[in-house]
């Protein structure tokens, strides 16, 4: 078949950004668990963690250490294989999106090899950060139904609500970006975001669909089930939701998932509505760069982006106070979809009658 | 045998496997997650036939939002082997006489069939861009009519869902 022909070069290059990207993704939740205790801490005019290391830097480390050797238990009651698939699937989920994410533009060496710094460019990326999403649930579903604790039931199942239900406005509210891009690949929809200021206008999606955007970043709280939208875990109503009854590293598992959804998913917005890698003015910094040079600026720039948009749930989990479960119901369905409905509509006919694409 | 034909015959094992797993276990979870797998590789060979389109959505529309439906019932329903309802003997015999009817209609045209040569011009068919202009183009009559289908049956949904606001609550003293 002529799709599986692949040469060896290629495989190294791939193993390898592969590992790097595992292992930056590991290292960034890591560290994000740090970050949000001290941007709790700041926000809450304390001290946050600052025994372990300068600044408290090294508790990451301390934590996970003190996961791995506490005990295992495995209650009596829950159903034995299931309840050690979930936190592996939420783990594996999470770290899946990663693979259609641009990371820096292709570096082309001198002999005119590329190097794509990106792991699968399919021309459905989009969709596939979409399918891999929807399977997420699945790690809560399964982990909260093996517990056989009711707690843990009653927190999966408002988890799977809570996704299927704004996976809709999700997916609405992209699809009014896809019509303005014409494509569903990741890479696509970054190089057409090049620099800061094309032909009289902004070229960065957030300036061409802000309502999309608002109703993306809202989705996205919801689908990380972080505040204002973690029923899941609410600790007044339900002790620690789905994860009741996990210890160890499979509470880990669980804990550490989250983290790396939130890298992902800030990856992704970043992506897809702030420009990625580009910046203002790097056309400029092309010229005057060796290539290699400029990916690692151009990657660089897009890991700062990362933070300050994980900063940014960072503060708001920190800020707004949780929603009731209705009230979370009612704006999923009645505003946000009507609203993204009505975005559609609007981009279309804009596309149509004043772009006249 | 290459790389082609081992994913296909490795997918077509699973496929068939946890088919076999989904009428074979006693827990409906279980059976759920069978019928989940399956999914999962039918999915992978539409990839095999790069039909990337048809892959993600077979993805997110069955093993993401019917089978986490299906999961969501049987675990409110608390379903087990325990209280698995049983059917009497004359419905048994019903269910297994049009099973295997339908079995042998199926391989009836199964022995029929002639392979058909892949046309290497039409390997990207199954791409979003080609998938969308037969869609819009060649058959835009019917893909608005299926369309218009789901919506009515969206609004059933709804219409049946929604509670009667008339109805007196029975009185508890």
């Amino acid at each position: 078949m002529l799709l599986l022909q692949i040469d060896t070069a290629l495989i190294i290059e791939k193993v390898l950004l592969i590992s790097v990207i595992l292992m930056g993704s590991l290292g960034i939740a890591m560290y994000a668990t740090w970050g949000e205790r001290k941007v709790a801490a700041i926000m809450q005019d304390r001290i946050g963690p600052n025994r372990a290391g300068p600044m408290g830097l090294l508790q990451p480390l301390a934590d996970g250490l003190k996961l791995f050797f506490k005990e295992e238990i495995i209650p009596d009651k829950s159903t034995r294989f299931i309840f050690i698939l979930g936190p592996c699937l939420a783990m594996l989920t999470a770290l899946l999106t990663s693979a259609v994410v641009p990371w820096a533009p292709d570096y082309v060496t001198s002999t005119g090899h590329v190097v794509a710094f990106q792991v699968a460019d399919i021309n459905v990326g989009i969709l596939f950060v979409f399918g891999v999403v929807s399977l997420g649930v699945y790690g809560v579903m399964l982990g909260g139904w093996a517990s056989n604790n009711k707690f843990s039931l009653l927190s999966s199942i408002r988890a799977a609500s809570q996704a299927i239900s704004y996976e809709l406005a999700m997916g609405l509210s992209m699809i009014a970006l896809i019509m303005m891009t014409g494509s569903l690949s990741l890479r696509d929809i970054v190089a057409q975001q090049h620099g800061f200021w094309d032909a009289g206008y902004f070229t960065w999606n957030i300036f061409k669909q802000p309502l999309g955007f608002i109703i993306f970043l809202t989705c996205s709280f919801a689908e990380l089930n972080r505040a204002p939208f973690d029923l899941p875990e609410c600790e007044s109503e339900l002790n620690m939701g789905y994860h009741q009854e996990y210890s160890s590293m499979k509470l880990g598992f669980y804990l550490f998932a989250e983290y790396i959804n939130l890298f992902i998913s800030s990856a992704i917005i970043i992506t897809l509505f702030f420009g990625g890698y580009n910046f203002p003015f790097m056309d400029k910094i092309a010229e005057a760069a060796n290539p290699l040079v400029f990916s690692i600026i151009c990657m660089l720039v897009f890991i700062t982006k990362v933070v300050g948009m994980i900063l940014f749930f960072m503060f708001v989990r920190w800020t707004l106070p949780r929603f009731r479960y209705d009230q979370l119901m009612k704006l999923g369905w009645r505003t946000l979809i009507p609203l993204a409905l009505g975005n559609m509509l609007v981009t279309g006919v804009l596309i149509l009658w004043v772009f006249n694409k | 045998m290459n790389l082609y034909d081992t994913l296909f015959w490795f997918l077509s094992a699973v496929s068939v496997g946890c088919a076999l797993g989904v009428i074979l276990s006693r827990n409906p979870v279980n059976s759920v997650l069978f019928l989940v797998l399956t999914f999962v590789s039918i999915s992978g060979h539409y990839i095999l036939m790069n039909a990337q389109f048809l892959f993600i959505v077979n993805l997110i529309v069955y093993t993401g939002a019917i089978m986490v439906l299906f999961l969501f019932v049987i675990m409110l329903m608390n379903l087990n082997a325990d209280v698995e309802p049983q059917k009497g003997q004359l419905v048994q015999l019903a269910g297994v006489v049009s099973g295997g009817v339908l079995f042998l209609v199926l391989l009836a045209a199964v022995k029929t069939a002639s392979p058909v040569p892949i046309d290497k011009a039409s390997i990207d068919i199954g791409l979003i861009t080609n998938l969308g202009k037969v869609l819009f183009k060649d058959f835009v009559l019917p893909f608005e009519i299926s369309s218009v289908l789901f919506l009515s049956a969206m609004i059933g949904a709804v219409v049946i869902g929604k509670k009667e606001e008339s109805t007196p609550l029975p009185s508890g003293e």
